[in-house]
């Protein structure tokens, strides 16, 4: 047992470090607090804090693409891409290194993230060739962003239960409907959509896949207000948007299984989620004064931060015993499927004991507080949206009982019937 | 990055496995648990010494294998999903460790090779009273050649050939009046008495000291200090242990629920079991990572071995807590009957978790020890 790199993974470290340290700045270790907000980390967080508003998203934005551009010009903008797209041709254990290295610089990818990391791979399995060619360079050099349009108000975890209406009308598709909880709809260039063509098949088979340009005359993007009082999701309303044909991806009524192809990836993509974590509320500890003195001397405190300890090197070290399968060119084993399940609720209790700890000051959450820097505050309201985005705990909780312990499936009443005669199908 | 154990001690693991599915059957743990009489599997203690078991991590030139650490922790997780009732754990992770670590080469001489070949058990005895060992509430004595006082609970004393024993080499009573010694069993100033536990596969006893001869092992007042770092040593075997039996508890509760049927299916099929099932894998997971690392600090004796022995021996108790409770509740009505085999592992889970200091001590070791490392 060791934690050495090969020699050549030490020689590819090795590239990135000296790439990150000419080209970002390092963060230092209390500044890691969450990196945004929930779904990825778009905010505004990379703008100078004299810049407020939609400045700051603006400014933020553009520092975004500047850093992407240096990414993809020194090639690890996308490690897992073939080298003809732009990408770096790399291995999954390259990845993680690249993404090892990074999370210690304070740099913003996260625009970027469900382009490079779900929809791009989706269209290199199932797009045509020229779209290939036109689209996939920029979605790795940050010149357009593209975001993911699945989840609807009556679809969430039941995906396959959007109900967008994709009506052919001679060479075009004429869309109507709302998508909700799209990251970045905004300011996204492009989007990637499911939408029901058939209504009349079986709910998983009357389903196609498109990309559209998100300027397209019917479509319009709302922001919705988090309870974190930012707004880094969307609904989306479609009305007679008409795309041609030809931005079909995958067959007439193959919608899900391309869609499968991105929600694979999305765990790829999305593996490595914000810590508001052990290390934070232990130094927070010897900060604060509780009935007997520093919280880090009181036995209660002591106990729970034991326990968000052991979950929180558990995570890592079975990251690492994952890591160890890729880099041995295995596929690691269904442990990393914990990752968020446990992150989410951790981040959850983390925070809302440090506020408790933190007694009446607890109840502040303004600009600049000077108290820990909104640090739990902060994590109080997040930690609530990473526990349903990405997967709700519940739904992480049957995947795993059902994918890695092999438990039956809960019984679908759902599978037999054609979408319109569903419950959730009828209008 | 390889943090996986190699090929050699996978292969040594299945067969571990496929020996102890043969020869340490439940049958075979019910036939101690069940017994008043016997204190652990006579034939089973001698045939997996005689597989060289007990002398894993005890070198060549005191009669062991002279292999690693690794190889001992793939034996313990071996030995906790089999339940094997042994007194393996008191006299290898224990008593072997503290020789290997702090005995004159006489003293190793003398005893590492009885241990390692099994002939001869080994135990070591700390508790005197309800509640965490500490200065204030030991009471025995050593003076001039001779220890007074007594012990309780004591594993596997009954068994014990030789006993270490922590007394008190000064009046003081602080942190560096504790020395350890060496005694015999058959020291007729000794008197043994049996224990009841919560899992009679695990036998303790109390232990009588009037006027017993000694050895004193290690230095004069660094008993705590010694203690502190072989029960580091132990936990991350004890946590291999822990994670073995949790995950047979997992396997069994899953096995049940799928032969199980309720309200016209697989009780497996309802999510508050699934939701369950799922959370004893996760506490499972996280366990066997923390008890990896615990195994790669204990083989490379890094000094980050007190936190990492804390993490591990802190997660694999809580993993296998859950595991053998839940286990019983899943299994619903029979998962509290003697017939059933769910109350082995809730027995064990929890006598294991107590063993070498609580989770509750073990929290609180691992927090002193990351605050002492963020000193340095």
């Amino acid at each position: 047992m060791d934690f050495n790199d090969t020699p050549q993974e030490a020689e590819f470290r090795k590239k990135v470090r000296s790439f990150l340290e000419a080209n970002a700045e390092k963060r230092s270790t209390l500044a890691a607090k969450p990196k945004g907000d929930a779904g990825s980390s778009i905010s505004s967080a990379g703008a100078p804090e004299t810049v407020k508003g939609e400045d700051a998203a603006k400014v933020a934005l553009d520092n975004a693409k500047e850093w992407q551009r240096k990414k993809a010009d020194a090639g690890f903008a996308a490690i897992l891409w073939p080298k003809e797209f732009g990408g770096y041709g790399g291995t999954p254990i390259e990845q993680v290194i690249y993404a090892q290295e990074e999370h210690d610089y304070f740099v913003h990818s996260g625009y970027f993230e469900i382009g490079i990391g779900m929809l791009g791979p989706t269209m290199m399995a199932w797009g045509k060739d020229e779209d290939k060619k036109r689209f996939l360079p920029k979605m790795i050099t940050g010149e357009e962003i593209w975001c993911q349009l699945f989840s609807e108000p009556s679809a969430g975890s039941d995906l396959a239960g959007i109900r967008m209406k994709a009506e052919k009308d001679g060479d075009e598709w004429v869309l109507n409907g709302q998508k909700v909880w799209t990251s970045g709809a905004h300011f996204a260039d492009y989007g990637m959509i499911v939408a029901r063509s058939d209504p009349t098949a079986l709910k998983h088979k009357g389903l196609t896949y498109f990309y559209v340009d998100m300027k397209t005359p019917g479509i319009e993007a709302k922001p919705i207000k988090q309870i974190s009082g930012s707004a880094n999701f969307n609904e989306v309303f479609f009305n007679d948007v008409r795309i041609p044909d030809s931005q079909r991806i995958g067959a007439e009524g193959d919608g899900w299984k391309v869609s499968l192809t991105t929600l694979m990836n999305e765990r790829l993509a999305v593996g490595d989620p914000p810590g508001l974590d052990f290390d934070q509320i232990f130094e927070a500890s010897k900060e604060i004064e509780v009935e007997d003195g520093l919280a880090v001397k009181n036995s209660e405190v002591r106990q729970k931060m034991a326990d968000w300890y052991i979950q929180s090197r558990g995570l890592q070290y079975t990251k690492y015993r994952s890591m160890t399968a890729l880099s041995k060119g295995q596929t690691p084993g269904p442990e990393l499927s914990i990752s968020k399940l446990v992150t989410a609720s951790k981040m959850q209790d983390v925070s809302s004991y440090a506020l408790d700890l933190m007694d009446m000051s607890g109840m502040v959450h303004q600009d600049k507080n000077p108290i820990l820097k909104n640090l739990f505050q902060n994590g109080y309201f997040f930690s609530a949206a990473m526990r349903i985005a990405g997967g709700t705990d519940e739904v992480l909780r049957n995947i795993i009982a059902e994918r890695v312990l092999g438990l039956p499936q809960d019984e679908r009443s759902d599978k037999k019937l054609p979408f319109n005669e569903l419950p959730s199908g009828k209008n | 990055m390889n943090f996986d154990f190699s090929d050699d001690q996978k292969l040594l693991r299945d067969q571990a496995r496929k020996f102890l599915q043969d020869k340490c059957d439940r049958k075979s743990v019910r036939s101690i648990l069940e017994d008043n009489q016997k204190n652990y599997d006579a034939d089973l203690w001698s045939q997996i010494s005689e597989l060289g078991w007990t002398g894993t991590a005890i070198p060549e030139e005191y009669g062991g294998l002279g292999l690693g650490m690794l190889e001992l922790c793939v034996i313990a997780e071996e030995l906790g999903r089999a339940l094997a009732p042994t007194p393996f754990s008191s006299s290898i992770y224990i008593f072997a460790e503290f020789l290997k670590s702090y005995g004159t080469d006489e003293q190793k001489k003398k005893y590492l090779p009885h241990i390692a070949s099994g002939e001869k058990i080994g135990t070591f005895a700390l508790s005197e009273t309800n509640g965490k060992p500490k200065p204030n509430n030991i009471r025995t004595q050593h003076a001039s050649g001779k220890i007074n006082g007594s012990k309780n609970p004591v594993s596997d004393g009954e068994s014990a050939d030789y006993i270490i024993v922590a007394a008190n080499s000064d009046s003081n009573s602080n942190y560096n009046s504790l020395s350890l010694f060496i005694i015999d069993r058959n020291d007729p100033g000794l008197n043994i008495s049996n224990l009841d536990t919560i899992d009679p596969t695990r036998p303790s006893c109390a232990l009588d000291l009037k006027n017993v001869a000694c050895e004193r092992l290690g230095d004069e007042g660094s008993g705590w200090e010694m203690i502190d770092n072989i029960f580091n040593r132990a936990a991350v075997l004890f946590s291999f242990e822990q994670v073995g039996g949790a995950q047979v508890s997992l396997d069994e509760a899953k096995k049940y629920s799928l032969e199980r049927f309720a309200f016209g299916k697989q009780i497996g099929a309802f999510q508050a079991l699934k939701h369950k099932m799922a959370d004893m894998y996760v506490k499972i997971e996280l366990a066997r990572s923390n008890a990896y690392y615990g195994a790669w600090a204990l083989s490379t004796d890094s000094n980050e071995l007190p936190i990492a022995a804390a993490g591990a021996r802190v997660s694999a108790s809580e993993a296998y807590n859950y595991a053998s409770q839940e286990n019983i509740q899943i299994h619903g009505g029979v998962g509290f009957t003697w017939e059933y085999d769910c109350h082995l592992f809730y027995r064990r889970s929890k006598l294991l978790s107590l063993n070498i200091g609580s989770i509750r001590q073990w929290k609180e070791n691992l927090i002193s020890n990351l605050e002492k490392r963020n000193i340095v």
